[in-house]
């Protein structure tokens, strides 16, 4: 058992008068895989852009790897080793697929720095992902899996210590939510944990070695995956009184 | 090997500028010239913002003002320095302006950092009008030496002044371009969230841009009271200096240190015939026009057309 | 120096909200739409120009020829919008070349206008200017006094047909939810096609105050750029009574600096609140939820 990457504790976020996150509490152990489900609107991106540091919570604090993070910038956390993969792939349109990957090399990355060809490590991750024969072509006009798989691509690149991926799998055939669901996979081998956004359920269940399951803002379940299917709290949230 | 190639056309270029003043009989030249230069530094500059980091600024002219009003401050305080003085310290100074509104406003959303650049050109030219100290709105006059040294007249020496400028520009421009700190401003322009989110740091980069931008603008304007001899703030912070600066880049290209390069060399080739040869009012209409005509049909610019072209034909192979 | 203090006041009050009829077409446009139609002033000048030449060829009174031209206003909107749309929102380049395209439009007209009727300055004749009516030692001269009873009967139009009218609450919806509004039958680009031949109508109007208010040549209208942004930010974005406000406080305040500073500073002082605005409270002070 490894020792903890993540501590989120009491974390609140507010819009306005509406609460969407209310006394939050996730911990998670480094290499772990945590998957995040919940109904629609329950807060579960809320979470990942509160820990992410795309947003920034009223109260309650995120520490990772021991450090408090709550206040710091989002690119602050990326550069310490938090990188997020978003739920409609946002690519940098005007370049090409290897130069997507090679601004979180320069970046988030900076201080992981190997030696040799930045290239040569970049293809290595777009190979990965099946990628590596089209690495010079503009990422404009890529079609949904490809956009999915770049856009993991560029999170690896990052060189994560922690990876929050956003409903990756939203939209894709069977063949290709598996095809993503190796990757990540792969990448938790290589020691990186991950929480996991999904409303797949095969792919949730297949993935997860523990599971948190939000309902309005509030954490209502937090165990095995077996735990979480026999949990009455759970069955209620999906499928109403 | 490429990166010589840029430099030795660099001082090719400086020298053929040198020996150009010792050959050409006609003064014309020199001012025609002069303006195609400062069209480009204006151009490059804007781009910096603009084009590499996708942040509007419709303020260049309040920039280039507030340079060429340091020039007639230093003038008047300093009992006329040299000119290169000036060009010191005029960059430093709308470098600070630039830090200013960005920090202000740069943490908002671009269309805020925009209109802020208008806000402050204008509160600028409010400030000039009511500032007796440099003529106020009554305008200053300059005074051009009479001898200068290696030159036979004080326009040579300006043109190669503001060479000099321009091709400091040009260096800047494309060491910001394909630096990492052109990686990451790229993305800003692609898409901010996805760049802070991947590790750069945004609002960093942008103010760094912003500042140079507004230093280059701050130098191409140090020189223009000397050039133009009677400096009042009506013209010095005309809009169409503002429309010039984004129409060079949209005209020639967006993408690299190039594309104003080649925008200013076509804009301000019509614009000098046009002016003469018709009036000064139908140019300004007809760079409107051009402006217009490019943002919506060739966003891309000149360079960018002839790139598509390009690709286009290696991807036929 | 009571008396000089509430006549200015006073002044503001009246030139405020004349300030809300030039702002309440951006208001539309920017503060719901988020189109940043930097052009709009410009558009405002068109209007004064067109009242300048009905007064002058037929004597007609400028707020009555505004009214005529509405029509032709709306569709010079439609117009417009129908270019911005097809150029730039499909293609989803809105940011830079949206804005750099109505900075250019701005331009073209203020050149155009020289090019037409040169830089003097124009003004229009009607039997209320050059009146005033004293109430006390409150002096309020006509020429104000009208446009501000307009731009208050203006601005309750546009108010009510917003939340009335069925089309009007579909302004309001396209900026919040596209798809909610397709579902209710409504296009999107129709509905804002719509609301920005509205915007651009309510300029004719506005420019026909403008014009009873001072004498107009082409570049005035780039002084108001500061104003109705700072206007529609500080009001905002979007709140049709909180544009009206915010240029009642911009027009006081412009009042008092031109009386105790002096009137060369007025230009800088909404510019200057635009700044201090976007620097410490963006949402303006009746800020729109979300």
């Amino acid at each position: 058992m490894s020792e903890e990457i993540l501590s989120v504790k009491d974390l609140t976020k507010r819009f306005g008068g509406f609460t969407a996150l209310d006394a939050v509490n996730v911990s998670l152990s480094g290499r772990e895989r945590l998957g995040l489900i919940g109904p629609n609107g329950s807060g579960k991106t809320t979470l990942i852009n509160c820990i992410s540091g795309a947003l920034v919570n009223e109260q309650g604090s995120v520490s990772f790897k021991g450090q408090e993070v709550t206040g710091l910038k989002a690119s602050k956390r990326a550069r310490l080793g938090i990188i997020r993969s978003f739920q409609i792939p946002r690519p940098f349109r005007s370049m090409s697929i290897i130069e997507n990957l090679l601004v979180p090399m320069e970046y988030a990355a900076s201080e992981r720095k190997e030696h040799g060809q930045l290239r040569d490590q970049a293809m290595e991750f777009l190979e990965l992902v099946g990628l590596n024969d089209r690495a010079d072509e503009n990422s404009s006009n890529l079609t949904q899996i490809d956009l999915r798989r770049l856009e993991l691509a560029r999170a690896l690149s990052a060189k994560p210590s922690l990876l929050l991926s956003d409903e990756s799998m939203a939209g894709l055939s069977s063949s290709e939510v598996d095809e993503i669901l190796d990757i990540l996979l792969a990448l938790n081998e290589r020691g990186v944990a991950v929480i996991m956004i999904e409303h797949i359920m095969r792919a949730v269940m297949k993935f997860s070695e523990r599971i948190v399951v939000l309902d309005a803002g509030k954490k209502i379940a937090d165990g095995s995956p077996d735990e979480i299917v026999n949990n009455p709290d759970v069955e209620r949230a999906y499928l109403g009184e | 090997m490429k990166l010589n190639r840029f430099w030795v056309g660099i001082v090719v270029v400086l020298l053929a500028g040198l020996a150009f003043t010792k050959i050409a009989d006609n003064e014309f030249y020199f001012y025609a010239i002069y303006a195609v230069l400062q069209l480009m530094v204006m151009g490059i500059a804007w781009n910096i913002l603009g084009g590499f980091t996708g942040y509007v600024n419709f303020g260049a002219g309040g920039f280039f003002a507030a340079g060429a009003y340091t020039t007639v401050f230093l003038h008047k305080a300093l009992d006329g320095p040299p000119l290169l003085v000036a060009v010191v310290v005029a960059p430093i100074v709308c470098g600070l302006i630039g830090l200013g509104i960005g920090y202000l406003t740069l943490r908002l959303k671009g269309v805020y950092f925009a209109i802020a650049t208008l806000a402050v050109a204008i509160i600028l030219e409010t400030l000039v009008i009511n500032w007796e100290y440099v003529g106020g709105a009554g305008g200053y006059y300059f005074l051009i030496p009479e001898k200068i040294p290696f030159f036979d007249s004080y326009i040579e020496w300006l043109f190669t002044v503001i060479l000099v400028i321009t091709l400091f520009a040009i260096v800047v421009s494309r060491y910001l371009n394909s630096s990492r700190i052109g990686q990451g401003l790229a993305a800003i322009r692609d898409d901010e969230l996805a760049a802070e989110c991947m590790g750069v740091p945004t609002l960093k980069l942008k103010l760094i841009s912003t500042t140079v931008m507004g230093a280059l603008m701050g130098m191409a304007g140090a020189p223009f009271p000397y050039f133009i001899t009677f400096v009042e703030p009506v013209s010095t912070f005309s809009l169409l200096i503002a429309v010039n600066a984004i129409a060079v880049p949209m005209i020639g290209g967006t993408m690299t240190w190039l594309g104003p390069v080649v925008g200013a060399i076509v804009l301000g080739s019509i614009q000098e015939i046009v002016t003469v040869s018709i009036s000064s009012e139908l140019n300004m209409l007809i760079v409107g026009v051009v402006l217009v005509g490019f943002i919506t049909l060739a966003p891309q610019g000149i360079t960018g057309v002839y790139r598509d072209f390009r690709d286009k034909r290696r991807r036929r192979k | 120096m009571f008396e000089l203090f509430v006549n200015a006041v006073v002044a503001g009050v009246l030139l405020g909200g004349f300030y809300a009829a030039v702002a309440l077409g951006l208001s539309i446009v920017f503060g719901r739409l988020d189109i940043v139609n930097i052009a709009h002033p410009a558009f405002v000048i068109i209007g004064s120009y067109v009242a300048f030449i009905m007064n002058e060829r037929y004597m007609l009174d400028p707020i009555l020829s505004s009214l005529i031209f509405l029509p032709v206003f709306f569709l010079l909107g439609v117009g417009m919008y129908r270019l911005y749309y097809v150029c730039f929102e499909r293609t989803g380049q809105e940011s830079l070349s949206g804005l750099a395209y109505f900075f250019g439009i701005m331009f073209i007209i203020e050149v155009l206008l020289i090019l037409y009727y040169g830089v003097d300055y124009r003004n229009v004749q009607a039997p209320y200017i050059g009146e005033t009516l004293f109430l006390g030692f409150l002096g309020l001269p006509y020429r104000m006094l009208v446009p501000f009873i307009t731009a208050a009967i203006l601005t309750g139009l546009v108010y009510l047909y917003l939340s009335k009218t069925f089309l009007g609450r579909a302004i309001l919806a396209v900026s919040q939810d596209r798809l909610a509004l397709q579902l209710m039958g409504a296009n999107p680009v129709r509905v804002k096609q719509w609301a920005f031949g509205i915007g651009i109508a309510t300029a004719a109007v506005a420019g026909a105050l403008l014009i009873i208010i001072q004498p107009i040549e082409p570049s005035v209208g780039r002084l108001y750029i500061g104003r109705v942004f700072a206007i529609v930010i500080l009001g905002g974005m979007g709140s049709i009574s909180g544009t009206f406000f915010a240029a009642l406080i911009i027009g006081i305040a412009e009042s008092l600096v031109a009386t105790f500073i002096g009137p060369s500073w007025a230009p800088a002082v909404a510019f200057g609140l635009l700044l201090v605005t976007l620097a410490v409270r963006p949402q303006g002070l009746f800020g729109r939820a979300g």
